[in-house]
């Protein structure tokens, strides 16, 4: 395996995570915020414990019991569907067809949800636990953890480095851990729809070179195609998003006098 | 504890069909066609090396057009 497409797969990872976690942060400052600090950071803590499990429990069974061209087809296959889906909504944000991802609206909109109770009442945050905090603070986590999940089996089982996966993911958490704790509230300052991107064109890269390793194509260079791959969808996406704005740009949407 | 294990199955089911074709289901069927694509071309070179990127670059294409924001009526 090159230090190439190491480099690249640390990358993928690390910067997937990135975003993911991000997002999950948010929800759980808005409920430590609204419901108390303890339940929320408990029912993280939980989430991530889960999600640490489930790496181990699916990722080393793939990796030694599953042969490794059928293996790199099916994770091809994932990384193709996520790393399409993640570029073309980079494409349509970038190119003004999609609103960009809001951290501080959703912010916002969970604290606003989180601080009266289902009869109206506000809730009350104290020092003990509270089931609502732990709970949505731990389905945040989980929910964009999964995706995670995913990204770090595919990539560390094709490329039979599990543990280097784990541990890109494991360090982004660990950074976006101690950014959110310094920067609570600024989360919407992360470039989110850049990482998007950078991440979108290497699931895309990575998918189509492990489909076409495991049916049986050459690639020519062997691993050195992939960074050639992520360069050409660099390219893609430039090409399209301005293809977008010149040719198709998005209507203007008027409200109450106002265009956006 | 059948209605609980029916439930998250279920809910299993509908984690992979949002995750796997939710409102693109053209990216899943580019999937399948480059898969399947990717088999004809076992043991090529360039041909694999040219084809399979270009093929994804179509479908991303067709999915970015198919997703953008169209005028009212338009």
């Amino acid at each position: 395996m090159h230090t190439s497409s190491t480099l690249v797969l640390v990358l993928a990872v690390f910067a997937a995570s990135l975003v993911e976690m991000v997002e999950a942060l948010t929800i759980v400052v808005a409920a430590g915020v609204s419901r108390g600090w303890r339940s929320a950071l408990e029912g993280a803590v939980a989430a991530a414990a889960v999600l640490g499990v489930l790496v181990l429990a699916v990722g080393v069974p793939l990796i030694r019991y599953v042969p490794i061209d059928a293996l790199r087809v099916v994770v091809g296959a994932l990384l193709l569907v996520l790393g399409l889906s993640w570029l073309r909504k980079a494409i349509l944000r970038a190119s003004g067809h999609k609103d960009l991802h809001d951290e501080d609206k959703i912010y916002a909109d969970t604290v606003a949800e989180l601080s009266s109770d289902h009869d109206g009442t506000p809730a009350k945050p104290d020092k003990g636990r509270d089931g609502v905090g732990f709970a949505v603070a731990f389905k945040g986590v989980f929910l964009e953890g999964m995706e995670v999940v995913l990204i770090v089996i595919s990539l560390g089982a094709a490329q039979n480095r599990l543990g280097l996966a784990a541990l890109a993911a494991g360090a982004a958490v660990v950074l976006v851990g101690i950014v959110g704790l310094l920067m609570a509230r600024q989360l919407s300052e992360v470039p989110e729809n850049t990482i998007k991107t950078l991440v979108g064109v290497m699931l895309t890269s990575f998918g189509v070179f492990w489909v076409g390793e495991g049916a049986g194509v050459k690639w020519p260079g062997s691993d050195l195609a992939i960074p050639v791959l992520a360069g050409f969808f660099v390219v893609v996406y430039f090409a399209m998003t301005a293809f977008m704005r010149a040719k198709l740009p998005a209507p203007t949407v008027q409200v109450e006098g106002v265009t956006s | 504890m059948i209605a609980a294990v029916r439930k998250g199955i279920i809910a299993f089911g509908h984690f992979w069909w949002d995750f796997l074709i939710g409102d693109t289901p053209e990216l899943a069927l580019a999937t399948g066609v480059i898969i399947g694509v990717a088999f004809l071309l076992a043991g090529s070179r360039w041909a694999g090396a040219i084809i399979l990127p270009g093929l994804a670059t179509v479908f991303l294409l067709l999915s970015v057009l198919r997703g953008r924001r169209r005028a009212p009526g338009g």
